[in-house]
């Protein structure tokens, strides 16, 4: 019988190794870290500055940004808010949707929950695989996602560089590399860095309360801890004279 | 104390319930660790409804507002992303003690007689749980919900003749839409809950009826002192209800561990594609239930057989129906003499592990592309095949091979 239910358990243990997989291949891992308050705080600096122009994050308020990551009301409004906006309102643009079809061809998503329906590791690699496309409208294209509506809006940080395919032209084609064009301000491993916090930002943003979560976690692991214990320890009085 | 209690007792029978239902009620003493899964549901069920009722403060079922309102409660409302995390973990914890509960029945023949009613009642409460399930998956209103819904109700239009009808008439309009969103909460928060109340309460009565099975499957009402009380039975209340408050502990911690660490398990309990709203232009690359319905939607699948009359998807629907019916069944297929797998023979043991595996192997291929390779050897969709025939095998066959099966004798009392 003991090798029965040994078994059926360990006939679950390869769903369970499987499960954590997770269909991330071909992209390149990223390191999230979420008690890195300065990487947060650089991360939501990038977000603001070049993503919220034409992406929402209609979910997030200011003010929960700026408890969360440790930003006082004065830095929030001078840096990260425009001079119209208070505190509560949550993090929306003024582009109209209307507007961004005929512009962009879509109107861009918002980027509230981007982390948690495309993963860290697909944010981290598509904003690392830009490159320039001279026969795309915008100018340029994408390697993890082929004609991409998106234009590279990071281009200044990260400078012009080319991709280079093998196969014929046509056919099926193989990304080979890029070719550097012109350097932008940043060299590659301080752009790496930047887009890690960007990522990090991204995935805070989220889900806010990943903050909290794993601290209250802690304490609730030790009390259901002692909980077993003491609810073991009284079974076993109980039972005493069963047998 | 007493006076009142007499007062009590000659209006309502409240001694006489707890006496019959917990301080006299006899259990046998020899349960193992599959006989915690039955009060742990009560206990999911129990959380579930009172997590369900606080997200309904905040909750709304509107298809225009629904998505943002489950963002509002795991954002803005304090707490609510813990509320809704035991909510959506809850589900899956709910399954995971239905089936090893299930599973428990099938080990030591619990469904055979006496006992034949208590397991249809649990198979309908199974079906109920499903539906509740299908029912709130869609609430969220993400892309996975949505696309799910829309594929699970066009099984419907598989059905010769009405079946068209009788999708549009659940959806409430041509396709999944702000009509289905309504009529699902309310078949989620009310209809639902009340038949599984009183469905659970059925099933309890009648447990108590007959009295728990064990893992030898021997009756211990056969063996009883002088005072009628069975000599390898113990009163529920104390005995069992610290054992399964022990129990309940340990299912907590686990509950609690996934809840605050990986509320999605990888995608598991919560589908990445569901962060992104419903939207009907936008397919989620494959379409997938979550997993307590994957061994089903695996089987639906597997028949790809287009030169069957009717079509593929008809068949594949009634594979999936009969499926789930031949459950029901199970008292009258197995003609064994003995109860419990400690005294079957090779051939039931065999079975059910069989059984086992594939039920897991066929839960886990419904979350992958069919047309792919996970397994060795073959296609996705050719291990369901296998898969189905086993699933079905087991149940069609298993009149013969109980029947066949040498038992080893039944003891007169309990082993331990």
């Amino acid at each position: 019988m003991k090798n029965l239910i040994k078994i059926a358990v360990l006939s679950l243990l390869p769903v369970l190794a499987m499960a954590s997989g997770g269909g991330d291949e071909g992209l390149d891992p990223v390191n999230i870290n979420l008690a890195d308050k300065a990487s947060l705080q650089r991360g939501a600096k990038t977000f603001v500055n070049y993503c919220l122009s034409c992406h929402s994050a209609a979910y997030m308020r200011y003010e929960r940004m700026g408890t969360d990551l440790g930003i006082n009301e004065q830095l929030l409004r001078e840096n990260l808010m425009l001079a119209t906006e208070k505190p509560g309102d949550t993090m929306t643009i003024t582009m109209p949707g209307d507007g961004a079809k005929k512009w962009f061809g879509v109107v861009p998503p918002d980027l509230s929950l981007t982390a948690r329906s495309k993963g860290p590791n697909w944010i981290y690699t598509y904003l690392r695989s830009f490159y320039w496309d001279k026969s795309s409208p915008t100018g340029w294209n994408n390697v993890l996602f082929p004609n991409v509506a998106m234009p590279h809006v990071l281009y200044r940080l990260q400078g012009y560089r080319e991709a280079e395919f093998e196969g014929a032209a046509g056919g099926l084609r193989h990304f080979a590399g890029y070719v550097e064009k012109t350097p932008g301000q940043m060299s590659n491993e301080e752009y790496d860095a930047a887009m890690r916090d960007l990522t990090n930002f991204m995935v805070y943003l989220a889900e806010p309360a990943k903050l909290v979560r794993y601290k209250i976690g802690v304490w609730v692991m030790i009390f259901m801890g002692v909980l077993v214990f003491l609810t073991y320890a009284t079974k076993k009085e109980y039972w005493r004279d069963v047998h | 104390m007493a006076r009142f209690m007499e007062w009590i007792d000659e209006r309502f029978p409240a001694t006489k319930v707890w006496e019959e239902h917990l301080a006299k009620y006899y259990t046998p003493k020899n349960f193992n660790f599959w006989y915690y899964f039955g009060s742990l549901l009560l206990l999911v069920m129990v959380l579930q409804i009172v997590t369900g009722i606080v997200l309904t403060m905040h909750y709304k079922p509107d298809a225009s507002l629904a998505f943002a309102s489950v963002e509002y409660i795991m954002r803005d409302v304090p707490g609510g992303w813990f509320i809704r995390y035991l909510h959506s973990v809850g589900a899956s914890m709910m399954f995971l003690a239905v089936y090893l509960h299930m599973f428990r029945a099938m080990l030591y023949g619990s469904y055979k007689g006496p006992r034949e009613l208590i397991w249809i009642l649990g198979v309908i409460i199974y079906i109920a749980l499903m539906a509740e399930a299908f029912f709130g998956y869609l609430l969220p209103w993400g892309n996975m919900s949505y696309w799910g819904a829309q594929v699970i109700i066009s099984l419907f239009g598989a059905i010769p003749v009405v079946g068209e009808g009788l999708a549009e008439w659940i959806r409430g309009d041509f396709v999944v839409s702000d009509a289905t969103l309504n009529r699902f909460f309310a078949f989620h928060v009310i209809l639902l809950p009340l038949l599984l109340a009183l469905l659970v309460y059925l099933h309890i009565v009648a447990l108590h009826k007959t009295g728990s099975n064990n893992p030898d499957g021997v009756e211990i009402k056969k063996q009883k002192d002088d005072k009628g009380v069975p000599l390898d039975g113990i009163p529920f209340h104390p005995y069992y209800t610290v054992k399964d408050i022990f129990g309940a502990a340990v299912f907590m911690a686990i509950y609690l561990a996934i809840v605050f660490f990986a509320p999605e398990l990888s995608g598991w309990f919560l589908e990445k594609d569901n962060f992104e709203p419903a939207n009907i232009l936008l397919t989620p690359p494959d379409i997938v239930p979550l997993w307590y319905l994957t061994p089903y939607y695996s089987i639906l699948r597997a028949v790809t057989f287009e030169w069957l009359p009717g079509g593929a998807k008809l068949w594949g629907v009634m594979a999936m129906g009969l499926a789930i019916v031949l459950i029901f069944f199970l008292p009258w297929l197995d003609r064994s003499k003995v109860k419990s797998i400690r005294y079957r023979g090779w051939m039931y043991k065999t079975m059910l592990m069989l059984f086992a595996v594939t039920f897991v192997m066929l839960g886990y291929l419904g979350t992958k592309n069919p047309g792919h390779i996970d397994f060795f050897w073959f296609k996705n969709v050719v291990w369901a095949q296998i898969g189905l025939v086993i699933y079905f095998a087991f149940f069609l066959l298993m009149p013969i091979y109980t029947r066949l099966d040498r038992t080893k004798p039944e003891p007169d009392r309990l082993t331990g």
